[in-house]
């Protein structure tokens, strides 16, 4: 690590402090901290741009860990606000660097947080990486060339108030994260000298990814580091998109790699996946886009006559079949219940059957026929067990019907058999 | 066996021959209103097949919040005619009901409760309360949403009375909230007290109406009219009457079952457009229309006393109208019945359209 | 025969059909079924050996999906089949010798706590015993 000499003493100071106050203590910002001439002097100006600081480091975690001013900034915290003397603060003797340039931010917050050692104080399981990933990303290679408009540490995680990721106000909580990006990525002026275009945030938004995380809140649904990680951030290679979106669609993944189609795109270089699925624009596939029709995906690269086309004609004729079968069974068992059977068993199998229509649409992804239609078989038999339920249950409405159909004329007869009898008792003796 | 031997045996020891000479003396007045005289037999055998009906479903029902709707789902499903006869007990309640309220009315408006018939009158007032109480604490016993929170909302109404409304609604609803304490205390009123109190009152009801005999309407016409032996005559035309009604019954059950609902969930929140049965739905409907506040009173408050005394005025009935216990014409009550029957109708029909 | 006699016999031979089809089916009614009761809270889920150590059998539980897992070490578990992402039946992976949802890579481990994947919450986790030859699984 290359520090400069001042600056290793104070991260020293600030170490033996940590270990002194105690190890796993995390203590109020307000309470422990011995008294901060920084942050007392800082406090009182009147200029926003330095009084922000001051009044929004208490809440940062790294106060709580009684991480202090100096730690970053160098300088002496026990002086120069009761003296009413900034340079006895802003000492140079004592380290004082003032605020970091951009490229030298990194190097900054790795003097602690690549440090093994040192983070293991506060906890073994921190990462301590981050450094050595931002250095491959695109953000790092452009800073290293002197481009100070990228994106560093505090872009991201802000400064003087940085929250863990785990705190939901934090810009790196999961729900936060896409509008962080978006802050520089959806800014066509910023973006404009790299070429890079500015409609992801749009895009994912609308997305079914985006839907499930920002408005049904839905953790486990993916953002921008999700695919593109965090500090080493790089678009997915063209070869492991499918290891990417494999981390949850882990069948998918599975059988595409066992499909013709794993070598084909990388022989034509083009992105698994995301060729049919799209990347930041991901919505649910309707099962249209499978098969030969004008509006299906396969035809674009598969034309008439050759096997891949066969395929995909199969394919789509073998969802339609599972498809239509289980509208049949749907439909039966609502007609049953309708008529006022109850179809609980049926409706256990039904879940099951649905499952199967899931588990075929996972199985396109063989884009191998016989292994498709195993599935789709398996789903049939499962709905034809459904229809036999639905059918059992109708018959019993049949039943029903015609027990009905025996009792209302047995009725009928009796009570006009009974107004015979009064006739007849009321011939032979009339009421006076 | 000879049958008369078996009734003399009878006899002997029961005094049977009294009974049958009291059926066979029974006449029924003839008039142009005697169509009436059939809505208290309607009324006792839905009744009756109510209390048969309900006895068979005991055999499989469960009075527990985790048990009370699977086991009217098995009744419905696993158990041979097991929906007819549950379909049956939920038809027949609502024409019960239904029954009990065109019986009542006609009785009123035919002035059915001059001296000396008061006390049939008085003790057919509290029937149709207790018809309506049946009702009401059946209503839960399957344990779906819908009736779930219909009976919430209805023993919240209880809450709403001054002083005791508090201790009513706990007694009502065994705790504060609708449990499965609700659901056994409800099972307890209706298979056990709300039964014998019924007997009771029906007894009374029954006995009276033998021994004093069908009541004619005000007028000199009426004293003069033909007269219809009960046996057969009148017994058999009531038969022919019941035979329909049961057709009517299997009909019903047959081709509308009645539906499971979904089990209830004191956590989910209570589905759109809660509505206690149809026969409460007048009042729920009224209660909407009161304003929150008129005075410094709650607007419920004025709903609920209005009902308790249009419940008690409807009780002393008989002491109230004057005239009809001079067996003179009135038209007041006359007026009076038609607008309680102009205005049920009106606010049930409001309660499902508005 | 009278004509009086005619109709008394048919209406007593129509009352007594009527009698007979009330009495039929409460007779029917009061036999009980082959299922005595609902299975609302605990039920046969299978019989002992029918299931091989480290493997699982779906099975219905009232109305909604259960498993049934022998592992490895010869325990039975049972588990709500439900998974809690987006409701699709779990299944029992012998290779992972836990239980995992087919639809999104879930993972869940022999307590029923979700492990792994987008699953938000663990599978509710049912009593079993075995008495005799069954195997009973109940509500815990």
């Amino acid at each position: 690590m290359q520090v400069a000499g001042n600056g290793r003493r104070s991260i020293r100071c600030g170490a033996a402090f940590a270990l002194v106050v105690g190890l796993w203590c995390v203590v109020p910002a307000g309470a422990a901290q011995t008294p901060n001439s920084c942050i007392n002097c800082h406090s009182a100006q009147t200029t926003e741009r330095l009084r922000q600081p001051a009044i929004r480091y208490p809440d940062d975690i790294h106060a709580a860990k009684n991480v202090s001013c100096t730690d970053c900034h160098g300088g002496d915290a026990s002086r120069g606000f009761t003296e009413n003397d900034p340079r006895l603060a802003h000492s140079r003797s004592k380290g004082y660097r003032g605020a970091p340039r951009p490229e030298a931010i990194p190097e900054l917050c790795a003097r602690c947080h690549s440090d093994v050692e040192y983070m293991k104080n506060y906890s073994p399981k921190l990462r301590v990486d981050q450094l050595l990933e931002y250095r491959s990303s695109y953000h790092g290679k452009a800073l290293a060339k002197g481009d100070e408009k990228v994106a560093t540490c505090t872009s991201c995680h802000g400064v003087h108030g940085i929250l863990p990721a785990s705190d939901t106000r934090s810009p790196t909580y999961k729900t936060n994260v896409a509008a962080t990006c978006a802050r520089c990525h959806a800014d066509p002026d910023r973006m404009a000298p790299y070429g890079i275009p500015t409609d992801q945030l749009a895009l994912y938004s609308a997305s079914i990814h985006g839907r499930k995380l920002l408005e049904e809140g839905d953790l486990a649904a993916p953002t921008c580091n999700s695919c593109h990680g965090n500090h080493g951030a790089t678009p997915p290679g063209l070869t492991s998109t499918s290891e990417v979106c494999g981390e949850c669609h882990a069948n998918n993944r599975d059988f595409f790699n066992q499909s013709p189609h794993k070598d084909a795109y990388a022989e034509m270089e083009i992105g698994e996946c995301v060729t049919c699925h799209g990347h930041h624009d991901i919505q649910h596939l309707t099962d249209d886009k499978v098969g030969v029709s004008s509006e299906s995906l396969c035809i674009e690269c598969h034309a008439e006559g050759e096997p891949g086309y066969q395929t995909a004609a199969g394919i789509a004729a073998g969802l339609d079949s599972l498809k239509t079968m289980l509208a049949i069974a749907h439909e039966r068992l609502e007609r049953a219940e309708r008529g006022g059977v109850d179809v609980a068993l049926g409706k256990f199998d039904l879940h099951a059957a649905d499952d199967a229509l899931i588990k075929a649409r996972t199985a396109v992804h063989y884009f191998n026929p016989e292994k498709f239609n195993e599935v789709i078989s398996a789903g049939l038999t499962e709905t034809e067990n459904v229809i036999g339920h639905g059918d059992a249950a109708l018959w019993d409405l049949k039943l029903r019907r015609i027990g009905l159909a025996f009792a209302i004329p047995l009725i009928l007869f009796v009570a006009l058999m009974l107004v015979f009898k009064i006739r007849q008792i009321e011939r032979r003796k009339p009421i006076p | 066996m000879n049958q008369s031997r078996i009734a003399a045996w009878l006899d002997e020891r029961l005094s049977l021959s009294a009974l049958s000479d009291l059926a066979r003396k029974k006449q029924v007045p003839m008039h142009r209103h005697s169509l009436w005289y059939y809505l208290g037999g309607m009324t006792l055998f839905c009744f009756l097949v109510q209390v048969i009906s309900g006895i068979f479903l005991l055999l499989y029902y469960r009075p527990t919040a985790e048990a009370a709707f699977e086991s009217v789902q098995f009744i419905m499903t696993d158990v041979p005619f097991g929906w007819l006869v549950r379909s049956i007990h939920s038809w027949a309640a609502n024409l019960l009901i239904f029954f009990a309220f065109v019986h009542m009315f006609s009785v009123f408006l035919l002035r059915g409760f001059r001296k000396p018939r008061e006390i049939t009158w008085v003790s057919g007032a509290m029937l149709l309360f207790l018809s309506l109480g049946f009702g009401f604490s059946g209503y839960l016993l399957p344990w779906n949403q819908l009736a779930y929170f219909a009976t919430k909302v209805g023993t919240d109404i209880l809450g709403q009375v001054p002083l005791v409304g508090g201790w009513l609604l706990e007694v009502a609803r065994g705790g504060e909230d609708v449990t499965g304490a609700t659901l056994t205390r409800f099972f307890g009123v209706h298979v056990a007290i709300l039964p014998m109190i019924t007997t009771f009152f029906l007894l009374t009801h029954l006995v009276l109406v033998q021994k004093q005999g069908m009541s004619v309407p005000i007028g000199p016409e009426y004293k003069t009219c033909r007269q219809m032996p009960f046996m057969p005559n009148f017994a058999l035309r009531d038969l022919v009457g019941w035979t329909l009604a049961l057709g009517l019954l299997v009909l019903l059950a047959s081709l509308f079952p009645w539906e499971l609902g979904v089990k209830a969930d004191p956590l989910a929140s209570a589905p759109a457009g809660i509505r206690p049965e149809w026969f409460f739905v007048f009042m729920f409907q009224t209660l909407k229309y009161i304003p929150g506040k008129v005075l410094f009173i709650d607007g419920e408050l004025i709903g609920i006393a209005g009902f308790a005394l249009a419940g008690l005025a409807l009780v002393l009935v008989p002491f109230l109208d004057r005239r009809a216990s001079r067996e003179e014409r009135g038209a007041l009550f006359t007026a009076i019945g038609w607008i309680g029957i102009g205005y049920i109708i009106l606010f049930t029909i409001l309660g499902y359209v508005a | 025969m009278n004509r009086r006699g005619f109709l008394d016999l048919l209406l007593g031979g129509g009352a007594v059909a009527l009698l007979g089809a009330i009495v039929y089916p409460i007779l029917r009614f009061v036999m009980p079924p082959r299922q005595p009761e609902a299975s609302v809270s605990s039920v046969v889920a299978a019989k002992v050996g029918e299931l091989a150590p480290n493997t699982g059998k779906l099975f219905r539980f009232g109305k909604d999906p259960a498993l049934l897992v022998l592992t490895a070490r010869g325990e039975y578990r049972a588990f709500s089949a439900t998974c809690t992402h987006l409701d699709c039946n779990v299944q029992y992976r012998p290779d992972l010798e836990h239980i995992w949802c087919a639809c999104h890579n879930g993972h869940y481990d022999l307590n029923g706590k979700n492990i792994a994947g987008p699953p938000p919450a663990p599978l509710t986790q049912y009593d079993v015993r075995v008495r005799g030859d069954d195997i009973i699984v109940t509500r815990a």
